[in-house]
């Protein structure tokens, strides 16, 4: 049940509103206990006698400005080579499942993808790509085991460049995002994708998953600072997870989120639609 | 240095000394900082509203009216009863024979990695612990297990790659384990959310079948609001003997922790610190109350003051 649904069902009950409860409410869907406040402040400060019903208005209005419509579309091909999608995150938040989604969904809407497999540290990483690129018949490219990400990356993007791919997306390792020698890494992950063009990465997106909590604010302002982020992926918003931190990061942040994923195949993937997240997810 | 935390509530009771009463508006703004305090560390709305509530008497006595440092006393106190809780009957694991070990969670949670980590500290504690993949579903899953077992040198059972009958794994590592000489076999399942009523049951199944007597709830360390659902619906389907929290070298505060020991009375056993198959170790609960409070060391402080 969605933010807003479950607004209705809680003030249905009585015409006077309860302060508390909508906190609570607010809080259950991790958008964070500061956010939250500042949300039912907002609603107190209307001046006038709020009942249940403006409640569920002005929330929604009071929401949805933290959280605007980011329907911006991933670069469009060009003739000069690849658009590069650069996908980065903690451990295990589903980056390498988003990657094989996202290729499956440019693929679907009539573009060639190649996929890189730079985490080249986790156990079976390469070969878990490998399984969806086979399985969503997608080019992959690969290093030698160990070997540094970021010729990995390159050698991909040549790749690329020569089957003149539109797009290609490159997964990376989990890597937690206080630990200074990887940020440093994925750093050198994106000066090396400058190298070949100047542009590139064009995206670099975090994945983010919908079960986190606070935390989701701390990685991605660790990450914006090593890599500049673009957007943000939420990932298993098919659990029971809100993934209010999105909101929160918006508003911190002010980076938008571009795709949700709502399960483990390929299918459960969908551009981010900020009414229907509140409404229907959160 | 002093945390936050008690930065501010040294700032609350700025005029207390010789006062020989707390005011009712001293309480109160305490106890909200402690609350935000919580609720920040992603401790779940009710499980921090009751646990506030169980300690705030406390929290509040003549001890904290004759400190020189109130702010820091009352820290001390919740983390105190903090740390308690946490740690409160922790067990050992029940390794009779047949010993098994069932591992759980959310995807991505850790269950893999931990598997092994787990395996490799039976392994050093003498016994000899045998790997099971039943994880039929993720790409790669049984690669993983394979090649962390191989690191560590660990039998490791690995089912068909077109397999997808779990059950029908687990009776072929059970028959495969009589030819091991192992003594605990531990089985690493697949991620599942705890909502998915098919997935979950695959797991009642299972477990139905194996009966664990060491069912490990793995989770993530910077686990928000869902912690709650979690912890009670895999305890519900598979009884949980125990959790395991991961990831704990990020810097979440690991309110999870608390929110899942709360409301399912299981232990937290372990902890995963890194990526690395060692990166393990017992659970402690003092380490885990300082974090979620914020706070250094300050209890060292305040027992010095
Ligand atoms: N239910 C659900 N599971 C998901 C979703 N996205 C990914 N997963 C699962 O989450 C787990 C981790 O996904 P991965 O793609 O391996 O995550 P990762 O970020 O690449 O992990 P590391 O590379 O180890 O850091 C797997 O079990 C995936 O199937 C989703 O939207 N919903
Ligand atoms: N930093 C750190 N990473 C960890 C820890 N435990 C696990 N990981 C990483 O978290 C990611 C997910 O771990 P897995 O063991 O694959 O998780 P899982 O629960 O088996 O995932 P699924 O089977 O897909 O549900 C991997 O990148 C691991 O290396 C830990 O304690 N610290
Ligand atoms: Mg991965
Ligand atoms: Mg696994």
């Amino acid at each position: 049940m969605g933010l807003f649904s479950r607004i209705v069902n809680t003030f249905k009950r009585s015409p006077k509103v309860d302060w508390d409860e909508l906190e609570e409410l607010l809080v259950t869907s991790d958008i964070g206990i500061r956010l939250a406040m500042e949300i039912v402040d907002d609603l107190r400060d209307k001046g006038r006698k709020i009942d249940a019903d403006d409640v569920i208005a002005e929330c929604r209005k009071v929401v949805m400005e933290r959280l605007p419509d980011s329907t911006k579309p991933l670069p469009l091909p060009t003739s000069d080579g690849p658009r590069v999608i650069l996908v980065v995150g903690v451990n295990g938040t589903g980056k390498t499942t988003s990657c094989a989604k996202l290729g499956h969904y440019l693929q679907s809407k009539g573009h060639s993808v190649v996929l890189a497999a730079a985490d080249t540290f986790r156990a079976a990483a390469v070969e878990q790509l490998e399984t969806w690129a086979q399985r969503l018949n997608l080019p992959m490219v690969k290093g030698a085991p160990n070997a540094d990400p970021s010729s990995v990356c390159f050698d991909a993007y040549q790749s690329a460049k020569a089957r003149g791919a539109d797009y290609l997306i490159c997964d990376t390792a989990g890597r937690l995002h206080n630990r200074n020698n990887l940020m440093a890494e994925l750093s050198k992950i994106r000066r090396t994708l400058g190298k070949t063009d100047n542009t590139s990465p064009h995206e670099v997106i975090l994945v983010v998953d919908a079960t986190t909590g606070g935390n989701a604010v701390q990685q991605a302002k660790e990450f914006h600072k090593a890599t500049e982020l673009t957007g943000l992926i939420v990932t298993k918003l098919d659990g029971s997870g809100k993934g209010g931190c999105v909101v929160a990061i918006q508003n911190e942040l002010d980076i938008p989120t571009r795709f949700i994923g709502t399960g483990e195949q390929a299918k459960d993937f969908a551009p981010f639609d900020a009414s229907q997240y509140v409404e229907e997810l959160m | 240095m002093f945390n936050q935390l008690s930065d501010k509530l040294e700032g609350v009771f700025k005029n207390l000394r010789g006062q020989g009463k707390l005011s009712e508006r001293n309480i109160k703004d305490a106890m909200t900082e402690v609350r935000l305090a919580l609720l920040e560390a992603d401790v779940d709305y009710s499980v921090a509203r009751d646990f506030i509530s169980s300690v705030r008497d406390e929290a509040m006595g003549e001890k904290v009216l004759k400190s020189v440092t109130p702010g820091q006393q009352i820290v001390k106190i919740f983390r105190d009863k903090l740390a308690e809780l946490l740690g409160g009957d922790q067990a050992p694991l029940e390794l009779t024979p047949p010993a098994r070990i069932l591992m759980v969670g959310l995807n991505g949670a850790g269950k893999t990695t931990t598997s092994a980590k787990l395996a490799l500290r039976l392994k050093k504690e003498g016994r000899r612990p045998l790997l099971v993949a039943c994880d039929l579903f993720r790409p790669a899953a049984i690669d993983q297990l394979e090649t962390l077992a191989r690191e560590i040198d660990v039998p490791v059972f690995t089912p068909d790659r077109d397999e997808k009958n779990v059950i029908k794994v687990a009776k072929q590592a059970l028959k495969w384990a009589e030819t091991q000489n192992g003594t605990v076999m531990i089985f690493d399942t697949a991620g599942r959310q705890e909502i998915d009523d098919a997935l979950i049951r695959e797991l009642e199944d299972l477990q139905k079948f194996l009966q664990a007597k060491e069912v490990l709830l793995v989770a993530d360390s910077a686990t928000g609001q869902q912690a709650v659902n979690v912890a009670k619906r895999f305890d519900e389907a598979v009884g949980i003997s125990g959790i395991v929290l991961t990831k704990l070298d990020g810097d979440a505060r690991g309110g999870a922790a608390l929110s899942m020991r709360s409301v399912t009375g299981k232990p937290i056993k372990f902890s995963g610190v890194g990526e690395k198959i060692a990166d393990f170790e017992a659970f402690v609960p003092d380490r885990l109350a300082d974090r979620m409070l914020g706070m250094g060391d300050v209890v060292g402080l305040v027992e010095k003051a």
